[in-house]
């Protein structure tokens, strides 16, 4: 099924001209402040007499609250409010993205390590720390639940016992969070024609988003017994729909205004500090800042889910895919969190951008002790590429072909059909990109080498650690491609709400855009400026902090905000177009024959023809009077996944990206310096060439993060191990190689201005891509991420 | 918490025998990060900072006086000829700002396994200047590390100075850690070779309780140069030589499993590094004036 996307009023013939406008690399305005260390983060404000919030976190993966005794916190001066789940103001006392599961305070039970127990305010926030080590807590440890084994074990301690989530019913245990099945054709008879089959079992460890700006936030309790809220978070209305209830509050007593955002990538979906900065400043009646430290924030997100793939693919001798049947087991942790649709991503696009007509896939997440895992960019989607590109490689292997080649002869291109029997209706150039990387020069060898004796050891394997002067280091080259989806999938309700108002100010045409989309770094309000230059002809343009007070943009998340929120400004303006052509010709229409007639645009503030006649100064148009308009935006509806089979047309459009890695291996210390991670990716339209290149080189490298060294270890006792920069590590400027960028811009006429969200493609085939680098150079089977140099050398 | 800032070293002497439980801080690298993370709370601090005195080294004929909070930074481009182990391990602490700030005596007082300065300051043979109200005494480095996290000082004593023997020979440090720079090592290893006296002298780091010397290794490695006639002719030691100094290396480790690495990956890269320090400092010794240097 598909439908015609949202129009607007009359599309233009030709794309008006505007300085600054779409499609140029206009400078980001936070870019040198942030630089500079000037830009006010959420973590920067202030309030005059503000309080200071502090979270008791469980020191237990599982355990029963037996008793909490906060006299002794409450004892200590400066401390104003201890809050517990008693505490409570309403009977809802839990909440969730897709299913209210998580308390808000623990109550009466504690089901991961870090899981928020009291809360307490104070003067100052060192006051507000140690009184909360003063409250006394009885725990009764119970036994945890931390893998597939245990979970599903028929005596496993059962998590939420009492769900009434829509995929309770369906579930054949209760510690499966949601699971969903893709079958399409006949793999079985499939298998019998391949001439090879490989299979293998895959892992990915547990990435964290790794933002640089903690959560934070600041409320300030209203008069009208309501409360304004200032938070660093990716979805204002969202995260409006989970705290009002909770708070015993209508929508419209609390009131959300987004503060400077540190960075996002999935991990600000969820709730933090919000509920609980609003409990303690109703109690108090001041206004509560709550700032988590690097530690807190490690366990105040949800993290990329740990994933355990079983892959089998088949071929005949001519390099064709026969079938593929996978099981993708995901950690959703201790809450659901965003599971189901991680779910519903990593078996839709399990098999990858590859055609192949046969398929029995299995994707589920599982309810464990583990710290809940939820939403950290590419959704699912990351976790099955490591997997099937690895399996790629292994057939290529298999079959004595050119990895690049066996890619190419099996990639989709639109008009193929996916498992889920969605046909790919827009451009798909999967061969086209692996194509261009692999057409790159190929970076010197032995660059380490210099002129004089010493060698450049930055760039070798251990860089400044001096490990290796050239011994024992073998190069590697690796390729990957993957595909994402774009935008809310599955059904659910897309859409994104802009208001634009148009005025002259000073004899000058102005435009102000009123959004809820939540700016976390990606660089939305540039692009809703450059839309509203091109689209209204106005060099002008304000935009407004984004808040709860105009309609909700949804999410900054799922490649999205461009399409969605670029597309209700682009929307919104058409509106505004129509309505100031109905005012000229209402005034000037007698003038000239043209404004009854032509497709008219707005360029440099005037009303000019095709023929660029101007017919009269957007000015005079208006004669002082300002033209507001607030419209919705959707994109095509989508459907959800049968249950049964998997299939349906689920997703909104498709985002594709290619890499290839050439890697320095030390391999007899298992050390890598990845040289060169080239990338190719089609974006549709580059509304903002610079934007999309960050976007491409930044999720390049967290894609790299997870290959070499990003993982958050946690214990069978469920407990994480590594809460710091310390020894979670994230790549620094000497593990980020040379990032040559390859931008395509094939058309998605479903989309505005052609556009396909970017922000996600790149972070999926870096990570195989890299990995196969390190195989090539090692000849290790390296089915694991992240590499670790144990596996490397083969040491236990 | 007290922060106690004396003008000068003896107001700090003072203060340390007045509040021995008083814990120094200089460049804070450390401390600063074991007081954010809730892991240590000192009834007291002593601020160094006002000592210049400690900021200075002076070079003398055959040892360096390194002041206990000379900047890394400031070894790295200043000591390069003179301590070139230590410069080398000074390379791989944290970042610039952290070199900026931190300095050899921070490391010592804190006495982890994994800070970066011990298998250089091992290697070369250094010698702690401790100094107290109560006097002046030089501690061996060999006698310095007792435990985890604790050293040889008296509760009033503070650390003045580190006395290191100027270079006589090549000197090699490298350090195992999952990232190419800014980590802390998985294990680490420096070798001194000591053409004077015809000996060689080894510093692991990360890879037991306490950073400690591989004096088996030594001794094999020496006698093997020695019997070799390896001083005098310059040529490399077979790489049979090479390889049980690697073994014996690895042997004298006494690892644990972490997050950053197994114990036996740990003995596995000691290995590793063993050899090819040992490799780089033969060839720098063949290269250079294979008489002993001279001041």
């Amino acid at each position: 099924m598909t439908a015609e996307p949202t129009r607007g009023p009359r599309r233009l013939t030709r794309a008006p001209r505007a300085a600054q406008g779409v499609g140029v690399s206009v400078a980001r305005p936070d870019g040198t402040l942030k630089v500079t260390g000037e830009f006010a983060y959420a973590s920067d404000m202030w309030h005059e007499d503000m309080l200071w919030g502090h979270t008791l976190r469980s020191p237990h993966a599982h355990a029963r609250v037996l008793s909490i005794d906060i006299a002794a916190a409450l004892a200590v001066p400066g401390v104003y409010a201890v809050l517990t789940h008693d505490d409570l103001p309403t009977s809802q006392t839990r909440y969730g993205l897709e299913c209210l599961d998580t308390p808000v305070l623990a109550d009466g039970v504690v089901r991961h390590h870090g899981e928020p127990v009291a809360l307490v305010a104070a003067d100052h926030p060192e006051t507000a720390r140690r009184a909360a080590a003063r409250i006394a807590v009885d725990y009764e440890p119970l036994p945890v639940v931390h893998d597939e084994a245990t979970a599903l074990a028929d005596d496993a301690p059962v998590l939420h016992p009492h769900r009434d989530d829509h995929h309770a019913p369906h579930v054949r245990h209760p510690n499966i969070v949601h699971r969903q099945p893709v079958r399409r054709g006949d793999p079985d008879a499939a298998a019998a024609r391949a001439d090879v089959i490989v299979t293998g079992t895959y892992t990915v460890g547990m990435q964290d988003q790794a933002f640089l700006g903690p959560e934070s936030g600041l409320a300030v309790p209203a008069e009208d017994g309501g409360v304004d809220l200032y938070v660093a978070t990716q979805w204002l209305h969202s995260d409006l729909r989970q705290i009002a209830p909770v708070l015993g509050l209508p929508e419209d007593k609390v009131r959300m205004t987004l503060s400077g955002v540190g960075g996002a990538f999935g991990g600000r979906e969820d709730l933090s500090m919000q509920i609980h900065g609003c409990l303690l400043a109703l109690r108090t009646g001041k206004p509560v800042k709550m700032v988590y430290d690097r530690f807190q924030s490690f366990f105040g997100h949800v993290h990329r889910h740990p994933a355990t793939l079983w892959y089998e693919h088949g071929a005949t001798r001519e390099g064709l895919l026969t079938h593929m049947r996978c099981r993708i087991v995901l950690d959703g942790g201790a809450y659901a969190s965003s599971s189901p649709a991680v779910v519903g991503n990593a078996a839709s696009l399990s098999a990858g951008p590859y055609v192949v007509d046969h398929v029995d896939i299995e994707a589920l997440a599982l309810y464990t002790n583990n710290p809940p895992c939820g939403a950290m960019r590419g959704f699912g989607a990351v976790q099955a590429c490591f997997a099937y590109e690895s399996q790629m490689d292994k057939l290529a292997a298999e079959l004595g072909l050119d990895p690049v080649e066996f890619r190419r002869r099996n990639a989709m291109s639109q008009g193929s059909r996916l498992p889920t029997g969605q046909v790919v209706d827009a451009p798909a150039p999967v061969a086209e990109l692996l194509r261009r990387v692999k057409a790159l020069p190929l970076p010197p060898e032995r660059q380490w080498e210099t002129a004089g004796a010493a060698p450049d050891v930055r760039a070798l394997p251990g860089g400044l650690s001096n490990t290796t002067h050239g011994e024992g280091v073998v190069r590697g080259v690796g390729y990957a491609v993957g595909i994402k989806n774009v935008g809310f999938s599955e059904g659910f309700d897309d859409y994104s709400t802009a208001r634009v108002r148009l005025e002259v100010a000073g004899g000058e045409p102005v435009a102000t855009v009123h959004t809820a989309a939540a700016e976390v770094g990606q660089g939305g309000v540039t692009v809703q400026a450059q839309i509203v230059r091109t689209e209204l002809g106005v060099q002008q343009v304000t935009i407004q902090p984004a808040d709860t007070r105009v309609g909700s943009a949804g999410s900054t998340s799922a490649s999205r905000q461009t399409y969605m929120t670029g597309g209700a400004v682009r929307h919104t303006c058409e509106a505004i177009r129509e309505r100031v052509l109905a005012l000229g010709r209402a005034r000037f229409g007698g003038t000239h024959p043209a404004w009854e007639h032509a497709e008219l645009l707005l360029e440099d503030g005037k009303v000019v023809t095709e023929a660029g006649e101007v017919l009269a100064a957007l000015a005079d148009v208006l004669d002082g009077q300002a033209i507001d308009i607030e419209q919705e935006f959707r994109h095509r509806p989508t459907q959800p996944f049968d249950r049964m089979t998997g299939q349906g047309f689920g997703h909104v459009q498709y985002s594709f990206a290619a890499h290839r890695a050439v890697v320095e291996v030390d391999t007899e210390l298992g050390l890598v310096k990845v040289v060169e991670l080239a990338c190719a990716q089609d974006v549709g339209k580059a509304v903002n060439p610079q934007a999309v290149a960050g976007q491409i080189q930044g999720g390049t490298v967290q894609g790299l993060g997870l290959a070499v060294m990003e993982e958050i270890l946690v214990g069978p006792d469920a407990k994480v191990r590594n809460p710091s920069f310390t020894d979670y590590l994230i790549p620094t400027i000497l593990d980020t190689p040379t990032l040559p960028v390859d931008i395509l811009e094939l058309a998605d006429h479903h989309a505005p201005y052609g556009l396909r969200g970017a922000g996600e493609a790149p972070t999926l085939s870096s990570t195989p891509a890299v990995v196969s680098a390190i195989r090539a150079a090692t000849g290790r089977a390296l089915t694991r991420v992240p590499v670790r140099p144990e596996h490397i050398t083969d040491t236990p | 918490m007290d922060f106690l800032r004396p003008a000068s070293w003896q107001e700090a002497l003072a203060a340390k025998a007045e509040y021995p439980t008083a814990v120094p801080i200089a460049g804070g690298t450390d401390l600063m990060v074991e007081i954010n993370f809730d892991h240590r709370r000192p009834d007291a601090l002593l601020d160094l900072n006002r000592i210049t005195e400690l900021r200075e080294w002076e070079t003398g004929r055959q040892t360096v006086r390194l002041g206990a909070s000379v900047p890394y930074s400031r070894i790295m481009e200043h000591l390069r000829a003179e301590l070139p182990g230590l410069a080398q391990a000074a390379h791989t602490v944290a970042s610039p700002q952290i070199r900026n700030r931190g300095g050899v005596g921070g490391n010592l007082g804190t006495a982890s396994p994994a800070g970066d300065a011990h298998p250089a300051l091992l290697a070369s043979g250094a010698r702690i200047e401790a100094v107290s109200v109560r006097g002046t005494r030089m501690i061996d480095v060999d006698d310095f590390y007792l435990g985890v996290k604790r050293n040889a000082l008296a509760p009033d004593e503070l650390i003045r100075a580190v006395h290191l023997p100027k270079a006589t020979g090549p000197q090699a440090f490298a350090k195992v850690g999952t990232r190419n720079a800014m980590v802390i090592a998985v294990c680490a290893f420096g070798l001194a070779l000591h053409p004077d006296r015809r000996t060689v002298r080894t510093g692991i780091g990360s890879a037991a309780p306490t950073p400690v010397r591989a004096r088996v290794a030594e001794d094999f490695l020496t006698a093997a140069l020695a019997d070799g006639g390896h001083w005098d002719s310059g040529r490399p030691p077979a790489p049979s030589v090479a390889a049980e100094f690697a073994r014996l290396v690895a042997g004298a480790a006494n690892p644990i499993d972490d997050v950053r690495g197994t114990a036996a990956y740990r003995r596995h890269a000691l290995g590793v590094l063993a050899r090819r320090t040992l490799g780089w400092t033969w060839q720098a010794y063949r290269e250079q004036d294979r008489s002993p240097a001279c001041a």
